[in-house]
């Protein structure tokens, strides 16, 4: 028996009831041909691709629904003045004579920002990417307990469904931004969002949480544990080194945001004082003391700066390895990537009082973080180059894909660039909370992981739905979304370092931001395209699973990593027959002149080295 | 030559656990290790509340009841006894993992019951405790206990983390425990017997020792400092 066929007999006897649908399958081979409803293949599908499937698009959904609501706070900001009969109809009294209110308004910005971080970039990039691509990479039949990877699904689900439900709630969703510091989140009378809407987002979140953990606590150990013979963890493509460290990165994160919800659920119900001190709600005097609501920035925080990378992460390794496919090249300093994605998870849990440079931060403090910030640009550097290099002089093939690979390179300098200004706390002070910052982390990290995530969608495509996305669509796509996304975010530079704070409603009564009214009206005019053009994404994405062009070869890209060694239409279990053994890295491209080595094919003695 | 190269394994370069464990007690670990920043989120943010706070109640005044003892001063007695219990309920559960190993199911049966009382008896002393500390007025948001410097404390801080956090280890007893019952329930049918090894015993185990681990902390933090 193999190797693989031992670990999987472990699986079994651990995983009794898995073993009744077929998973873990190893005994040697053969091809299991099962009975599968439509609910067990479908709905509570353990089989791993499926349940990306299931991730992919629940993200779709929700991406739809998080970037619409920018649409509508974008034309109040754009539109200050002019008002939209339509947005009665869909919005009620939350937009009163066609003009959102300042309440909807903010539970809009709110909305926007929690789910595109948590529900789109988190759950829909890493949870769709991780769970397609960990076992057909690794060479695994399935993740380590596909059991707990459909729970981490259904958790997930489930969050969303609640999350979705606070939209509905009389008193509207929570509305104290992304980030629901106390002690407005703390008190149901300090906003009409901080009420029952409040509560639902937590509870969502902490359901989030657990949702993050299953699948985590899976990746790293299909990656540890569940590798094929020879895959070495040197031998890995990086897209599986992006999942691993972004992995553990949720594992060791996310816990520390939940101790902060419970502590901040107490406050909102048990009377307690864990985050209140002298505070003064509607005139009246509240009994509460002791408490610290900077206690809360420093647990959310050491969630919330990892948690960029946990959105970044998997986006670069599919960067890295979109680049490698597509310029037939190797990927260039392979072990530095490693090395530079290794660096940054380390910072990132180093840095996060860079986010509380304005609160009063002992200034001392503040220069060691400024120091530890400005540290993650050489990691950050090191990656960039090699990815410039991979490039350089490559045999380049512009699929969508790649080009949006390219463009992720291109939105991570020029956003990443920002960062060391914000990451020193002198200049910080001047630009926190203003368009400024809005511009960065939008660019490095929402532009980016999104354009890494449209790449992942558009090369491995063919894995998920043995079809092709339409190209043509995926070009218009691409460069509307590139140059779009430049003309919105660009100009919110100027507007930061002219002082224009973030999160108001209505600027048009301060004088001093009236130059900038031409220039928002542009900003919010670009939203609307660059938001259509993704439902033409959309549209691609629903169209080419039904109608797309049919894959005649198992290995569309000719790629060398496992996941092209699969049948068009892989069943559970991934492989028909044994799972290959692994010989060899995942770069061999234009190598003593082939074209490409697929990772399966043994050294030859004749070969030069690598 | 096969042998040769058999006999230098190389753990990491594919088709065998490089830790030489199965995917399940990987898990635990890295699911302990995440549990472990919770609890530490938790007593860190107890840890600058209290140190930010010019004064504090004396444990040894707060604790020093006793059940079935009146108004007897006994600072501590019964968190230590509470102490003694789950420590103790840690060596069962070694020797029912031991006993696993040899597959030894009546050991196993008679160990795991035990370590199962020894967790109930823990929460019951819990149980005890919180409502001894209700009664006397202390609770989420109402604190009762003076300042340790005799000045009337004007935080509910105090109580408001020790409930919460022994609280929320109550809770990781109280899952333990039902664990340690399904396990027990599986020893009982045998299906570890028939499975051919009893590492859920040890995964359960794991957890337990955990929770254990976690209540030095936790007592500590709050009944010793």
């Amino acid at each position: 028996m193999s190797n693989e066929a031992t670990l999987h007999s472990q699986d079994l006897h651990h995983h009794g009831h898995a073993a009744d649908h077929g998973h873990g399958n190893g005994h040697d081979g053969h091809d299991h041909h099962h009975e599968e409803t439509f609910i067990s293949k479908y709905v509570f599908s353990m089989d791993h691709k499926m349940i990306a499937k299931q991730f992919l698009i629940t993200g779709i959904i929700w991406a739809i629904i998080g970037a619409f609501f920018s649409v509508l706070f974008r034309l109040q900001l754009g539109y200050p003045d002019s008002t939209f009969p339509w947005l009665e109809s869909i919005l009620g009294h939350w937009a009163e004579g066609g003009r959102i209110t300042a309440e909807a308004y903010y539970a809009l910005v709110t909305m926007h920002g929690t789910i595109l971080v948590f529900f789109v970039l988190t759950a829909g990039l890493s949870g769709t990417f991780s769970n397609l691509l960990i076992p057909l990479q690794v060479g695994a039949r399935d993740m380590a307990s596909p059991f707990m990877n459909m729970l981490s699904y259904w958790f997930f689900f489930l969050a969303s469904v609640i999350m979705m439900s606070s939209l509905f709630v009389q008193t509207g969703p929570a509305s104290g931004g992304w980030t629901s510091y106390p002690p407005l989140s703390a008190l149901g009378d300090a906003s009409i969002g901080s009420k029952i809407g409040m509560d639902l987002w937590l509870v969502s979140m902490a359901i989030f949480v657990v949702s993050s953990l299953l699948g985590s606590l899976n990746y790293i150990s299909t990656i540890l544990n569940m590798r094929t013979k020879g895959m070495s963890m040197t031998k890995m493509p990086l897209t599986i080194w992006g999942f691993f460290f972004t992995a553990i990165l949720g594992v060791l994160s996310f816990p520390v945001l939940l101790s902060g919800f419970v502590l901040l659920l107490f406050d909102r119900h048990g009377g307690t004082s864990f985050y209140l001190s002298e505070l003064f709600v509607a005139g009246k005097v509240l009994p509460n003391e002791g408490g610290s609501a900077i206690l809360y920035q420093h647990l959310f925080w050491f969630l919330g700066h990892p948690e960029v990378y946990i959105i970044i992460l998997p986006a670069m390794g599919m960067v890295s390895e979109i680049l490698a496919v597509n310029s037939r090249k190797p990927i260039f300093g392979y072990l530095a990537m490693v090395g530079s994605m290794f660096a940054i998870t380390i910072l990132a849990f180093l840095v996060w009082a860079h986010h509380m440079f304005v609160t009063g931060l002992n200034p001392f403090l503040g220069a060691f973080f400024v120091l530890l910030t400005l540290l993650i640009a050489v990691p950050s550097a090191i990656k960039v180059f090699n990815w410039i290099t991979t490039i350089w002089r490559g045999n380049i093939r512009f699929t969508p894909a790649s080009l949006f690979s390219i463009g992720f390179v291109s939105t991570f300098i020029s956003g990443g660039l920002t960062g060391i200004w914000l990451g020193n706390s002198a200049i910080d002070i001047h630009l926190h909370d203003t368009y400024f910052v809005i511009a960065h982390f939008h660019i490095v990290m929402g532009v980016s992981a999104f354009f890494g995530m449209f790449a992942g969608i558009y090369h491995w495509f063919p894995k998920m739905y043995g079809r092709y996305m339409n190209q043509t669509l995926g070009f218009i796509h691409f460069w509307i979304t590139l140059v779009g996304a430049y003309l919105i975010f660009w100009p919110m530079h100027y507007e930061g370092m002219a002082g224009m704070p973030r999160r108001y409603f209505d600027y048009s009564n301060w004088a001093s931001f009236n130059s900038f009214n031409g220039l928002n009206m542009f900003i919010s005019f670009v939203v609307i395209i660059v938001f259509a053009t993704q439902l033409l994404f959309v549209f691609n994405f629903f169209y080419s699973i039904f109608k797309g062009r049919k894959l005649t070869t198992p290995n569309p890209w000719n790629a060398t990593t496992l996941e092209w060694t699969t049948p068009i239409n892989p069943g559970h279990g991934n492989w028909p027959g044994e799972i290959p053994e692994v010989h060899r890295w995942a770069y061999d491209y234009s190598k003593d002149g082939k074209d490409f080595i697929p990772q399966t094919v043994p050294v030859s003695p004749d070969e030069s080295g690598h | 030559m096969d042998n040769a190269v058999t006999a230098k394994k190389k753990w990491w370069s594919g088709g065998s656990s490089p830790f030489n464990v199965s995917y399940g007690k990987l898990m635990m670990w890295y699911f302990l290790i995440s549990d472990a920043f919770t609890f530490g989120a938790l007593l860190i943010a107890y840890g600058t509340q209290r140190f930010m706070a010019e004064a504090w109640p004396d444990p040894n005044v707060v604790f020093h009841s006793f059940p079935f003892m009146g108004h007897a001063d006994m600072p501590l007695v019964f968190v230590s006894l509470m102490t003694f219990i789950l420590i103790m309920s840690s060596v069962t559960m070694v020797l029912a993992v031991n006993a696993g190993h040899y597959m030894d199911r009546k050991s196993v049966v008679k160990w795991l019951s035990l370590t199962i009382i020894g967790g109930i008896m823990f929460l019951s002393c819990q149980a005890w405790e919180w409502m001894h500390l209700h009664e006397i007025g202390a609770w989420w948001g109402s604190n009762p206990f003076p300042n340790a410097d005799g000045t009337a404390a004007i935080s509910t801080n105090f109580v408001d983390f020790f409930f919460t956090i022994t609280g929320f280890h109550g809770l990781h007893v109280t899952s333990g425990v039902v664990l340690n019952i399904i396990v027990l329930i599986n020893v009982l049918k045998g299906t570890y017997e028939h499975r051919g090894h009893y590492e859920m015993v040890e995964k359960v185990g794991l957890y337990w020792h955990f929770v254990d681990l976690v209540w030095v902390f936790v007592f500590t933090c709050f009944y010793l400092l």
